[in-house]
């Protein structure tokens, strides 16, 4: 069939949802609700001290560990996001890919050994390690429930857009009610599964995501010769930009705005050695040397699923078009499962969708243990408790965290339906790259780092983070933010807030370090050096 | 199951600032930084160019190189060449070379620590 058929029948299947056949699609959800649950339900079977639940024993191997982070990492945005980003900006969408995965040797040659072995639970442990410990713990879990909560909005929206695509709803109530039940099974996984059950949903659904996306690719390559130029030809050729090869090379999004793609492209390469449920992922293993096998083994995975993306969007971009996409219930976001529909039927959507909503379920239930690990280890445990609390009740806390973050992250998702879900995530990127990034790299590398230092650097670049978003034209000025045109308080031109939030968070770091006039205790300076790179108290102990 | 790591934290009976002084570990520490440093200076300078260009000088990036591929899709692509060759080389010299001091290091604490 050709390309102009497929679109043809595509066309007809949305005017007439019997085609698209609705009930088969929610056949497959929740076919895979149900392997899911059951997954959760046996890994938590033996959830009993704090390390279980927070960490799943630290009994997960490299391997498995790397399927985890590639599983955690690849959201929604990589998928949904990124594939239509490239379908609809060509080139400019590939940026995400690239800023991501290279993202990941920051995290390698960095960040991933070192936290592993100076922390227990959380990116607090560390940060806190040779600092005043209660200040510097709420600094790091405020920076951590934000970064958690912007990334758990973007997931939001992308179920939100996802299920409306596939069930034809397209009023907002609808779409509410989708992200509710997302939300709600979100809480039952997170709650019965523990970190233990949330890894393992997130290693079949990595392999899983893989799988679909590496066999859509080898679909979309055979149509076209296993040839990378014909396959951008027949982009082209279907392109409504003027001139029509444009979405080939970079500028159609931010050709305008230059400084926007320079901003958007510091916050995702620094972004992820910051986000902290990438960083608890270092915790599940037992030695840094498996920290460093599994983010291995995720930045192969993670790599091959983008370059999947890039055939994807362009094979999107070929086969069902730019405005097709555009106009469909799903917007932007529904490049992926509409290039589905178009290649292997309804069949096919509805499979590579309930992949996409295991992604997110999954991706979801990742963030809120992270979150409510920060907040019953860092303020309940340590600061509210100040650690004289039982274990036990340290659960129950982030039980119950779990519960609030939920229905926050419900509220929100329902506020945000309709943005481009790889764009908020880059947001949540850019907060994690200001709040967290320079106390993490001064930690570990600055002896002259302070807690004066730490706070101003966390709590600035957090701040200046959020108040640049709320003055971008994200929020207003444009027809496409979230307030839209009518209000203008954009007082700042760009998109992305890396470009001013993320050296002021390095430099109020360093300013708060010079000017500070505690001094820090040397030795535990001296420890905390030891430990990070010999491993010292944080393996268990060599048997002889 | 207790948490191996809540009882192993060494209860002071080390002299951290002498042993973080000592040659050995000292060694470990420069090699590691000797062969981080230049790699991440390496790929930010390769990134940040490659972004800038894209930035700036998209009609260059536009050249085609091989067909409809064009220069800035090749050099996208070699970002994705260079990230996995820079994994490959870290993690082989860590395993030969950081790993085997840093289990010896661990071995003279936990001796010391028992002490």
């Amino acid at each position: 069939m050709s390309a102009v058929g497929l679109v043809a029948a595509f066309e007809a299947a949305v005017a007439e949802p019997a085609e698209n056949n609705p009930v088969l699609n929610i056949s497959i959800f929740l076919a895979f609700v149900a392997v899911t649950l059951v997954i959760v339900i046996r890994a938590g079977r033996n959830n009993r001290t704090a390390a279980d639940y927070y960490t799943g024993g630290r009994s997960f191997t490299g391997p498995q560990n790397g399927f985890a982070i590639a599983g955690d990492y690849l959201s929604a945005a990589s998928f949904l996001g990124i594939v239509g980003a490239i379908a609809v900006n060509g080139y400019d969408g590939f940026l995400y890919s690239i800023g991501f995965l290279v993202a990941w040797l920051v995290a390698l040659l960095l960040v991933a050994e070192l936290m592993r072995n100076t922390g227990k639970f959380t990116m607090a442990d560390v940060l806190s390690f040779r600092l005043a410990q209660r200040p510097v713990r709420v600094a790091a879990a405020i920076t951590t429930l934000a970064v958690c909560f912007f990334y758990l909005l973007a997931q939001m929206a992308g179920a939100g857009g996802l299920v409306s695509l596939l069930l034809g709803i397209n009023d907002k109530l609808g779409q509410s009610i989708v992200v509710t039940v997302v939300g709600g099974l979100m809480i039952l996984y997170v709650l019965i599964g523990g970190m233990k059950g949330t890894t393992w949903v997130q290693i079949v659904k990595a392999f899983l995501l893989i799988i679909g996306a590496g066999v859509m690719t080898v679909w979309v390559l055979v149509l076209n010769g296993f040839n990378l130029s014909t396959l951008l030809d027949a982009a082209v050729a279907n392109s409504a930009t003027s001139p029509a090869d444009a979405i080939l090379a970079p500028g159609l999004q931010y050709g305008g705005n230059p400084l926007d793609f320079i901003s958007l492209a510091i916050a995702l390469v620094l972004g992820t050695a910051g986000l902290p449920h990438v960083l608890m992922r270092f915790y599940t293993v037992p030695s840094a040397r498996e920290a460093r096998r599994s983010v291995v083994w995720a930045i192969f995975l993670i790599g091959a699923f983008y370059l999947f993306t890039l055939v994807l969007g362009f094979g999107a971009a070929a086969l069902v078009g730019a405005d097709t996409i555009l106009a469909s219930p799903g917007g932007v976001n529904s490049a992926a499962p509409l290039l589905s529909l178009a290649l292997g039927g309804p069949l096919l959507l509805g499979l590579i969708s309930a992949i996409a909503f295991a992604t997110i379920l999954a991706v979801v239930a990742g963030l809120t243990i992270t979150a409510a690990t920060s907040f019953a280890h860092d303020i309940y445990a340590s600061v509210i408790k100040k650690g004289k609390g039982n274990p036990d009740g340290e659960v129950k806390i982030a039980r119950r965290t779990v519960v609030v973050i939920g229905v926050l992250a419900i509220v929100g998702g329902i506020g945000v339906q309709g943005q481009n879900i790889a764009f908020l995530v880059a947001l949540a990127f850019a907060v994690a790259a200001s709040a967290n990034l320079p106390t993490i790299l001064y930690s570990l590398f600055w002896r002259g780092f302070t807690t004066r230092g730490a706070l101003w650097s966390m709590y600035g670049g957090l701040g200046s983070a959020i108040l640049l978003i709320v003055f971008s034209p994200v929020f207003s000025g444009t027809p496409t933010s979230m307030f839209g045109d009518g209000v203008d308080f954009a007082l700042y031109p760009l998109n992305n807030p890396g470009i001013v939030s993320i050296p002021l968070g390095f430099l109020l770091g360093w300013i708060g370090s010079l000017t500070s006039t505690r001094t820090e205790d040397p030795k535990l300076a001296a420890e905390m050096a030891v430990r990070s790179l010999t491993g010292f108290g944080a393996e268990k102990a060599t048997e002889h | 199951m207790t948490d191996s790591l809540k009882d192993a934290r060494p209860q002071g009976s080390i002299d951290y600032v002498a042993f973080e002084n000592s040659e050995r570990f000292r060694n470990l520490q420069h090699r590691r930084r000797r062969f981080v440093v230049p790699l991440v200076v390496f790929f930010l300078v390769w990134y940040f160019g490659f972004v800038v260009a894209a930035a700036y000088l998209p009609e260059v990036m536009a050249r085609p190189v091989w067909g409809s591929v064009n220069l800035g899709l090749v050099l996208g692509l070699g970002q994705f060449v260079t990230t996995f060759a820079i994994t490959i080389w870290y993690v082989g010299f860590s395993n030969r070379t950081l790993d085997p001091l840093g289990a010896e290091l661990r071995a003279e604490l936990e001796q010391k620590a028992r002490a």
